[in-house]
């Protein structure tokens, strides 16, 4: 640090190495409704389609294997529900515990990784083999090693969600502004201070993608895991009312994990507004 | 120097010297620089781009270390940062997640001090930035978040402000404003100021000597008395004084390159390395 020629007038921090999947300002790119017709118009819209489809498949009398009417999937919903509710249960708990295990470890090793640029070329090839596959390939393996239960559904979110946090927050991370770093330097900060002050606080926007991206990405592989074996969990589910033919529950369940990728995403959302609005 | 200065200067820099290591090889950035700046004195530093300007106000306050010479305080070697050094970075180097008060509070912070209320509400009142605490960087206009950084530099009460250029990225009515509200802080305060700049203008409205550096490496190559009474209006800026005394300082930044010559065949390698950014 006390080598480096300071050059740091131009470039705003904003402008640093943001090479990622999408930016938090995506999610707020969308323009805001404002007005009662809006709402209408798009509840309008909406009725228009679902009804729509509803209207054309019974018309065609389009059988309920292919494709069951949103009315039915409606009913299905919420006379199953009771039956998927513990199915949901479980998922939950591989998705959150995995993630939780998965980022942490994302976490840390990317701010450890970060620190040391030398270890960072090292382990670089590694980490995107890691970002890169799909971690659903190793799950036949997992369940040979630690049977039909939790643990290897854990282990694969966490595998499949780690990484993705672990890209996103090193990016972050790296995203040094020396006059900032100068000027905590100028009143004694300590490194430790520097990080929790002004590198934690700046690579925030960039680890709120990476958490994002990687809860989505440990719903898709629990579910994957959870279609490869073991009796229960949506996964499982799935398989099950697909081989007996119960369309209308089988889409139930996919309008349930569609609904928990759009809580993640909101989720994620509203943190970044409240805390990383700064950056957009 | 002029005489009878027996007292030791509140910053001395002693025969700096700094050379950079890039992959490109070495470079000489300062070159025994020396120079004197006494207690509640402004005194701006000017040289042509890449003289090594930066440089040595970032020794002085102990970012950087020197490669040979010294810089003191009061008679003391600065090593590290020093409490009693406060610096405005080029823009206004706020941070961009922490409202107006947060980012005023962040010095004490860092030093586990408790913030000293009425001083930082009266240097907010004094530049202006009353009831403006709860807002953020980016809802501020660039002279407001100047205004910020520099009651964020003097909130821990420093006896030597450095400012780095800090107008620099400022519209000319903005900065005008900025050079009349430092003078009144300086009167208000008597706060030793170093003062780095582009412009001439600047440098002669604030300071009681402007200082010219020479191109890279830098060394001091004139001083200059700003000898007007503060404090100094625009109008004065208008004197022939003024004039004539911006232009010997511009002669002595730019030099022979001033002056017309046939272009392409005139260069040569040193001038191209000398102006360089």
């Amino acid at each position: 640090m006390s080598d480096a020629i300071p050059e740091f007038s131009k470039s705003k921090a904003s402008d640093g190495q943001d090479v990622s999947l999408t930016n938090l300002s995506a999610f707020a790119s969308g323009p805001g409704i404002s007005s009662g017709k809006e709402v209408a118009a798009i509840i309008a819209v909406a009725v228009i389609i679902i009804g729509g489809i509803e209207l054309a498949l019974r018309l065609f009398h389009v059988p309920l294997y292919i494709m069951p009417p949103p009315s039915s999937i409606a009913y299905a919903l919420f006379d199953e529900f009771p039956l998927i509710a513990p199915h949901l249960g479980y998922t939950l708990v591989e998705l959150v515990s995995g993630f939780a295990i998965g980022a942490v470890v994302g976490l840390v090793l990317a701010a450890v990784i970060t620190q040391f640029p030398f270890a960072e070329k090292i382990v670089a090839p590694y980490i995107l083999l890691l970002v890169t596959t799909p971690m659903l390939a190793l799950v036949p393996l997992l369940i040979l090693r630690f049977g039909f239960g939790y643990t290897p559904r854990i282990i694969a979110v966490a595998l499949a969600a780690g990484p993705m946090v672990m890209i996103n927050a090193a990016t972050g991370f790296r995203r040094v502004d020396s006059a900032k770093i100068a000027l905590a330097r100028s009143y004694g900060a300590s490194t430790l201070q520097i990080f929790w002050k002004i590198r934690a606080p700046m690579a925030l926007p960039m680890i709120l993608v990476g958490l994002m991206i990687g809860a989505i990405f440990g719903l898709l592989t629990a579910v994957g895991a959870e279609m490869v074996g073991g009796g229960f969990g949506l996964g499982n589910r799935l398989t099950t009312y697909s081989s007996m033919i119960q369309m209308p529950q089988f889409f139930a369940v996919v309008l349930i994990l569609s609904t928990l990728g759009i809580l993640i995403y909101v989720l994620f959302f509203l943190i970044g507004k409240k805390w990383a609005s700064w950056e957009a | 120097m002029n005489a009878g200065e027996a007292t030791t200067p509140k910053l001395g820099v002693q025969a700096a010297t700094k050379i950079y290591h890039t992959a490109s090889g070495d470079l000489l950035a300062l070159d025994r620089c020396s120079l004197d700046i006494r207690a509640n004195e402004i005194v701006s530093i000017v040289g042509p781009s890449g003289c090594g300007k930066t440089t040595l106000l970032w020794s002085m306050s102990g970012l950087h270390g020197l490669t040979s010479g010294e810089i003191r305080l009061d008679g003391k070697a600065i090593t590290g940062p020093h409490p009693d050094i406060g610096i405005v970075f080029q823009e206004a180097n706020l941070l961009p997640w922490r409202n107006l008060d947060a980012n005023i509070r962040f010095p004490f912070e860092i030093k586990g001090e408790k913030p000293d209320r009425a001083w930082i509400a009266h240097l907010l009142n004094r530049v202006g930035l009353d009831g403006f605490g709860g807002k953020f960087p980016r809802e501020l206009s660039g002279g407001m978040q100047q205004r910020a950084a520099i009651v964020r530099a003097l909130a821990l009460k420093p006896s030597v402000l450095l400012m780095d250029e800090p107008f620099g990225a400022l519209d000319s009515f903005t900065r005008e404003e900025m050079n009349r509200l430092v003078e009144e802080i300086w009167l208000d305060t008597k706060t030793t100021i170093v003062f780095i700049t582009h412009s001439i203008e600047e440098a002669i409205f604030l300071s009681d000597r402007v200082v010219v550096l020479s191109a890279r490496p830098g060394k001091v190559a004139r001083e200059y008395r700003v000898p007007f009474p503060r404090p100094r209006s625009l109008e004065i800026m208008a004197t022939k004084e003024v004039f004539d005394l911006t232009n010997r300082i511009k002669m002595d930044i730019v030099g022979e390159r001033a002056r017309p010559k046939p272009p392409e065949q005139a260069r040569t390698s040193a001038e191209i390395v000398r102006i360089r950014p």
